[in-house]
């Protein structure tokens, strides 16, 4: 048992440092900030080059052969340069369930423009009543000849207005339990009866409620069998579920200090005492990710450690955002650009932001179900 | 990264493990009280060379002491192994039972040593020396966690000075990280044991027609305290590796790794005792031996805040 790094890894972490160095840029984050479009086509097709978007993958996929371990620590720079990266993590938590229940035909013509960083995918699953029940979807499919007739209505179908596809969870049957009367589809956004509206969140980021009103795709654009499109759905979870937000804590925790060391409030015992909880917390949080990367990587199933380091990195960077406002003060809460604004206005937004990590992606109480019934062996409620 | 124990690692657990499974049941914890030492089961471990393993030449890295650690404080083990580890790492023997203060000492008198109420030989920093103190166990000053605490006047035995200055305080922190390591070790198995009590009793124990594991407000918190038990495993076990292999990062991860330790055990024991009900508080379930324990190895130190604010000092300011 070690916890030393690989040399291959931190290798790869210095090339990775100096190339979001070079795109991550200042402009790209005021684009980010003022679009709420967390996605940078530049950097994306930057990283499409060098195949980082999907380096998880067998070269002959258009991958690198990374294990979870060099993936995570892809992950960790990026959020240590404040990347945005949803575009990515989205579409790749589509096409993986593509690449894994999807036709030759959607693997030949979806993939390769995924890879190439041409295109995005979004996804469809979230509606009106059903969010954490996403199995409820009522977004209803309809056979009609050869093709299929889609109406109902998704909600947060985040980068809708960027993606070509919409990766999209209808219902198909609603005469057997609602587990199995699901379908997936990849309809494309340029389909006509395809709507969306932006919606606008406390964090800044952008989303949007799209709309499908007699929107017909062939048999060719459905993913994985008629009915069973919960399979599918749980190999994509399984990618969503498996994000942790410890280098997010770590990189508040390492501008709160150099705060604290500007303004000599380092001398505070309250000062010391929040960074060095917040210091630990990021640990704990980045060694639950290493965790679940390196259970992922032995060749086992990491869910329940996804749920673990998904579950604590939310929660501490939700926890500790307020209190380093608290520490700071007011001057925590100034916009980017104001005079006497601390750390380009991190703090404020991290406060807002973070509290979508603890609802989307499995929320807190998703990952509490998951960790005291498949981990601890607790019985439903 | 490679978080399996190696073969000679999983052989050590294993060894252990059993022996104390057997030797350790909680009958023996309880009839150790309330001096909270077993003297035989120390001799059959001393026996089994967990002691003279500590020494910088028994060929144990810190983290072999940490997994062993892990299991003393998972069956409560009556027997000062973390203090004869850390105390033979700063004698270089295994001579006789030592232990060490944690707290410099006071006017000459270091205060509630753990294991000086069992040890023959006391190491102190006394000033800007670093002492060793022989002679009888001391006197047992009675304590809530039922462990071996004792007073020590650092004037009142064979004195020998160790160390002096620069070298005695460094030597003395040294031994105060390995010592916060495997503390966090213990805490860990503390911890652990605590939750698979819990776990079990919440599946076992039925309420309204059903386990009240099925209610949601219980297995939520357990699986937040899974996860934190999760977490300080990892950070414990880093910290000792750090401590032989990554000298830079060893001193600053021990301190975490202690304080969140302790904040972690007596979170998970407390959960654990109130999922019991009234029947946590009886003196005959286990779980409150745990609960006092907890208590006590994250207290043993002082106030854990306190100590949250000298490492943010140490990590954030460059000053100490
Ligand atoms: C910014 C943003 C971006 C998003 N992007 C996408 C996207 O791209 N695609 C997409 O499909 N969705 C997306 N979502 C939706 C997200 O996945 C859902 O918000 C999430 O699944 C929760 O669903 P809900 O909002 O309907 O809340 P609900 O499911 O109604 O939950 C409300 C509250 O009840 C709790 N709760 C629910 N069920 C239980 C239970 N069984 N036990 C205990 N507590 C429970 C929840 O934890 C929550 O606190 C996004 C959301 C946001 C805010």
């Amino acid at each position: 048992m070690n916890f030393a790094s690989t040399e291959r890894a931190e290798s790869f972490r210095a090339e990775v440092r100096g190339f979001l160095a070079e795109h991550v840029t200042d402009e790209v984050r005021r684009r980010v900030e003022e679009t709420g479009t967390h996605h940078d086509w530049g950097l994306h097709r930057a990283m499409a080059d060098r195949h980082w978007i999907a380096a998880s993958w067998p070269e002959e996929y258009g991958g690198l052969g990374w294990g979870p371990w060099e993936m995570n620590v892809l992950e960790e720079e990026l959020f240590l340069a404040g990347a945005p990266r949803d575009g990515m993590s989205l579409t790749m938590t589509a096409t993986n369930a593509i690449h894994h229940a999807g036709s030759d035909e959607q693997r030949r013509s979806v993939i390769p423009r995924v890879l190439s960083g041409e295109i995005l995918l979004c996804l469809g699953w979230s509606e009106p009543d059903a969010g954490s029940d996403s199995a409820s979807a009522k977004t209803r499919a309809a056979r009609d000849g050869g093709s299929w007739v889609i109406n109902g209505q998704k909600m947060f179908t985040t980068m809708a207005h960027e993606a070509t596809y919409v990766f999209l969870l209808t219902r198909t049957n609603t005469e057997v339990p609602k587990h199995r009367g699901l379908t997936m589809f990849l309809v494309p956004t340029d389909t006509p009866g395809f709507e969306l509206q932006p919606v606008h969140t406390l964090g800044g980021e952008r989303t949007n409620i799209t709309f499908y009103s007699d929107v017909r795709v062939p048999d060719s654009a459905r993913v994985g069998e008629v009915d069973h499109g919960w399979d599918v759905m749980r190999v994509a979870l399984s990618y969503e579920h498996g994000t942790s937000w410890g280098a997010h804590l770590e990189r508040l925790v390492q501008r709160g200090a150099a705060w604290a060391r500007a303004t000599g409030r380092i001398e505070e015992p309250s000062v010391a005492e929040r960074l060095a909880r917040a210091a630990t917390d990021a640990e704990v949080a980045m060694l639950l990710g290493q965790y679940s990367a390196w259970v992922g990587e032995s060749g086992r199933i990491s869910d329940v450690e996804a749920s673990m380091a998904k579950l604590f990195s939310s929660e501490a960077l939700v926890r500790h955002s307020g209190e380093l406002v608290d520490v700071i003060g007011p001057e925590a809460l100034l916009k980017d650009g104001q005079p006497g604004s601390v750390a380009d206005g991190d703090f404020e937004h991290a406060y807002r932001q973070s509290v979508v990590r603890t609802i989307y992606a499995g929320s807190s109480e998703m990952q509490r179900n998951i960790i005291s019934q498949r981990g601890l062996g607790l019985p439903r409620g | 990264m490679e978080l399996t124990l190696t073969s000679d690692q999983e052989a050590l657990v294993d060894a252990f493990a059993g022996f104390l499974a057997k030797e350790s049941p909680p009958q023996a914890v309880r009839a150790a009280e309330p001096l909270g030492f077993d003297a035989r089961l120390w001799s059959k471990a001393v026996e089994m060379g967990v002691a003279t393993m500590a020494l910088p030449d028994g060929g144990a890295a810190l983290l072999d002491l940490a997994l062993l650690a892990e299991l003393v404080g998972r069956h409560l083990a009556p027997i000062p192994f973390v203090e004869a580890a850390v105390a033979g790492r700063v004698l270089g023997e295994q001579r006789q039972l030592a232990t060490i203060a944690l707290r410099p000492a006071v006017d000459g008198v270091a205060r509630l040593v753990p294991a000086a109420a069992v040890a023959t030989a006391v190491i102190a920093l006394d000033g800007n020396e670093l002492v060793v103190v022989e002679g009888r166990p001391l006197p047992l000053a009675a304590n809530m966690a039922s462990a071996p605490l004792a007073d020590c006047d650092l004037h009142a035995g064979e004195r020998t000075v160790l160390a002096t200055g620069a070298e005695a305080v460094a030597r003395h922190a040294r031994a105060l990280d390995e010592w916060r390591a495997l503390a966090a070790s213990v805490l860990y198995g503390i911890a652990a044991s605590a939750l698979d009590i819990a776990v079990a009793y919440a599946k076992q124990r039925e309420q309204f027609g059903k386990p009240i594991g099925a209610f949601q407000s219980i297995a939520h918190r357990l699986a937040d305290d899974a996860t934190a038990v999760q977490g300080l495993q990892l950070l414990s076990r880093k910290a000792a590796w750090a401590l032989d292999d990554d000298p830079t990062e060893g001193g600053r991860l021990a301190a975490m790794a202690y304080l969140w330790g302790g904040e972690v055990a007596n979170k998970v024991a407390g959960d654990s005792l109130h999922y019991h009900g009234g029947y946590g508080f009886m003196l005959e379930y286990d779980i409150q031996l745990h609960f006092r324990r907890a208590k006590l190895w994250s207290v043993a130190m002082g106030d854990p805040r306190a100590a949250y604010t000298r490492l943010g000092y140490q990590l954030f300011s460059g000053a100490a």
